[in-house]
């Protein structure tokens, strides 16, 4: 139980994003369902969040990003919400159009 | 538990390592769920549960602004969002949808390679293992607090600076991280509170440009999703959809 004495490091959040990142790309390449790519990316996302805020942290280095990682991080967020009105939006019209939701029926998108 | 009572009793536990592993813990643990369950709905809920853990973990970090924004904008809309879409498709075919097993055995193997790998690099720097600040800040009040006794043995008065100095060393030693919602707000009008004020020091752009691009993004994309998932109404009385 000593490893719960020392203080975490930036490694620590590194490997929780590296994790979740791994997860997302796990998540997008095995779901057949549009919405589970979605969340898929939004997991991918946020482990990109925590590495900028883990390199953000005066906790962690004493040369850090600053505020510049926390900026970035919530530019990424909006982002990630535009992004997912826009898929949203496609994954429905595609629903409509084809009565599925299922992207392995989706090979044959012409427009 | 018992383990965690001794190791209190033989050396004082980092309270903020444990909450760290916790959270941590809640975000890989429902992330899996996220990326293994194949019902829609269950990985909509395990998506909430691990976007809420990774903003605890940015509480953790410091960035108390950015933690919060991920709870409102993420878990309260982008998840919100989602959740709407599976409500709107969510037909009794689509709520489960099996993976074939050979997908599943090509995407752990690309991704547990993947895990590996960069597991490794973020372990590979000895300065990231762990953090010296708390012992760094704690070190260098003990090392004023012993400058300014010497001062006064030998029979000089303590000055206000040097007071100044003594409350922002003990500031630094036991509040946590600073609070930048502010700083951030100026940042984001192209003004940097947080370094110099000297104009021709590097870097001292903001993020107004950012700030006017994401603006324009933000409505050029809603408005793109509301013509693409809108109604067709000239499709509503047709017999063929």
């Amino acid at each position: 139980m000593s490893f719960l004495c020392e203080p975490i490091g930036l490694s620590h959040y590194l490997a929780v994003g590296a994790f979740l990142f791994v997860t997302g790309i796990v998540c997008m390449a095995t779901k057949r369902n549009a919405l589970g790519i979605l969340m898929g990316i939004e997991l991918v996302l946020n482990g990109a969040i925590l590495n900028f805020v883990g390199f953000a942290s005066p906790y962690f280095r004493d040369e850090n990003l600053g505020l510049d990682g926390h900026m970035i991080a919530l530019f990424v967020i909006v982002l990630a919400a535009a992004e997912a009105a826009v898929a949203l939006a496609i994954a429905l019209n595609f629903y409509n159009n084809h009565a599925t939701i299922d992207v392995d029926r989706a090979n044959e998108l012409k427009g | 538990m018992i383990g965690l009572l001794a190791a209190a009793t033989e050396a004082s536990i980092n309270w903020h390592t444990v909450i760290f592993y916790v959270t941590a813990l809640v975000a890989c643990g429902f992330a899996v769920l996220v990326a293994t369950t194949n019902n829609i709905v269950r990985m909509a809920f395990a998506l909430i549960v691990c976007l809420a853990a990774a903003s605890g973990l940015l509480f953790l970090a410091g960035a108390y602004f950015v933690g919060a924004m991920q709870l409102m904008i993420y878990v309260g809309g982008t998840v919100v969002l989602l959740i709407f879409g599976v409500m709107l498709t969510a037909q009794k075919a689509f709520i489960t949808m099996q993976t074939k097993g050979g997908d599943w055995i090509l995407g752990l193997l690309v991704g547990g390679t993947l895990l590996a790998i960069l597991v490794q690099l973020a372990f590979l720097v000895p300065q990231w293992q762990s953090s010296d600040y708390q012992a760094k800040a704690d070190m260098n009040l003990a090392t004023y607090v012993d400058k300014l006794e010497q001062q006064l043995t030998e029979g000089q008065e303590i000055t206000q600076p040097q007071r100044d100095e003594l409350a922002r060393l003990e500031i630094l030693a036991t509040d946590g991280m600073p609070q930048r919602t502010g700083e951030i707000g100026l940042a984001l009008v192209g003004v940097r509170a947080d370094q110099g004020t000297r104009p021709d020091e590097k870097g001292l752009a903001g993020y107004l440009l950012p700030f006017e691009i994401v603006s324009i993004h933000l409505l050029v994309v809603l408005v793109g999703a509301a013509f693409l998932a809108r109604a067709k109404r000239h499709h509503a009385g047709g017999a063929t959809r």
